[in-house]
């Protein structure tokens, strides 16, 4: 071991250089957003179905009734509270949320999900132009 | 002792195992509860048929100020654009010709009211559609009750279904269209870059209940109803009307008539 020092002073800029990503962004993390509601979601108290329940299945749900829409004809969904919804995305669940960028870009954004949705789909049907 | 030491081994094993899975139980036995709940199910308004057809009295449109307001009306609330260049044209229902309408109908000595009198054309909405067998995703399909229709989720704009259509019904998105929309219609998707699009005999309106845009802008010029049942208006015009129809010819079966 004559080169000992040669070595630890080596490793000490490895272990720094590999670890930098990680303290040069310490308590840098952006916040988990929270996403905003309109007032009429606000009032409605409730979406089509409980709220743990979109957060983690609204996808599901869209991807299940672009299908039944387009290629089954069905378009009404009756929820497990028992009501009904026209099965749209622009008519009906932004009726509803129509701030998209506060409601769904914000929290698409921070993981990083980038739908292609709004490509064709109308992102603000409340908009008058 | 030995026996006694192994026995506690047993318990703790099976014990962290059992603690370990109650977790993973709670999710599913969660998410089967919500998907039983709701159900989704057809509109009571919406209007069903075993084969829908159109029959257009070309008596009753002989200018083309009768047949613009129904062009008209379609593009509107389909959110069709209006590109300048002809090669990046979208048609859903358009003014032709009666020797580009029905090739192989044009005589040498034509009728002179035949001769420069505007067809419309649209989507024939095929009984045996050639598109369908075209499309290697099976983005445009046939419905149960006749309507050819795209899904322009799985569109991969390989454009087959232009080249298997007859009639040229289809039209290609070379350019994103949402910017030569001149008046938005917010009710209804606009399509993207890179997909096919054609008429889909309005069937976002029958699904509430309505007759198409074309037949209500026609002022009864156009008929559209149920081709498979006997009593239907569109049965009873082609009982006392001759009618023809665009390269029936070629077997695709076409359900766009032309009262002549």
């Amino acid at each position: 071991m004559n080169d000992k020092n040669k070595i630890v002073i080596g490793l000490i800029i490895f272990v720094v250089i590999l670890t930098f990503p990680f303290w040069y962004n310490m308590g840098k993390a952006a916040p988990v957003p929270e996403p905003k509601l309109t007032d009429k979601a606000k009032a409605a108290k409730e979406c089509i179905e409980s709220k743990e329940f979109m957060k983690s299945e609204h996808m599901q749900i869209l991807d299940v009734w672009r299908d039944t829409v387009v290629r089954d004809t069905d378009r009404i969904y009756v929820s497990s509270s028992g009501k009904e919804f026209d099965m749209s995305l622009s008519n009906t669940c932004l009726d509803c949320h129509s701030n998209k960028e506060e409601f769904c870009d914000k929290c698409h954004d921070y993981a990083s999900a980038d739908p292609y949705c709004w490509d064709c789909h109308v992102d603000n049907p409340k908009e008058k132009k | 002792m030995e026996s006694s030491r192994r026995k506690f081994i047993k318990i703790a094993g099976i014990s962290a195992l059992g603690l370990g899975v109650k977790p993973v139980f709670n999710v599913f036995a969660s998410s089967e509860e919500h998907g039983r709940k709701s159900e989704i199910k057809k509109s009571k308004d919406a209007l069903t048929a075993e084969q829908w057809g159109m029959v257009i009295d070309t008596r009753k449109l002989t200018t083309a100020e009768d047949v613009e307001p129904i062009i008209n009306a379609c593009n509107k609330i389909h959110n069709i654009p209006d590109h300048q260049n002809k090669n990046h044209e979208i048609k859903w229902i358009w003014e032709e010709e009666y020797e580009h309408a029905f090739p192989g109908k044009e005589n040498k000595y034509l009728n002179e009211r035949i001769e420069h009198l505007p067809f419309l054309v649209l989507c024939n909405q095929c009984e045996d559609p050639p598109c369908c067998r075209a499309c290697p995703t099976k983005a445009t399909f046939q419905r149960e009750d006749g309507i050819v229709m795209m899904d322009f989720h799985r569109c991969i704009g390989c454009r087959f279904c232009m080249a298997a259509c007859p009639y040229g019904s289809r039209s290609f998105n070379f350019r994103d269209p949402r910017p030569f929309i001149k008046e938005k219609n917010n009710e209804f998707p606009t399509r993207m870059k890179g997909v096919v699009e054609k008429c889909n005999f309005c069937a976002e309106r029958l699904a509430v209940g309505k007759k198409p845009a074309c037949v209500e802008a026609s002022n009864g010029a156009i008929a559209f109803g149920d081709l498979g049942d006997p009593g239907s208006e569109v049965r009873e015009l082609l009982r006392e009307n001759y009618t023809i129809r665009r390269k029936q010819g070629l077997g695709t079966g076409p359900s766009v008539y032309y009262i002549v």
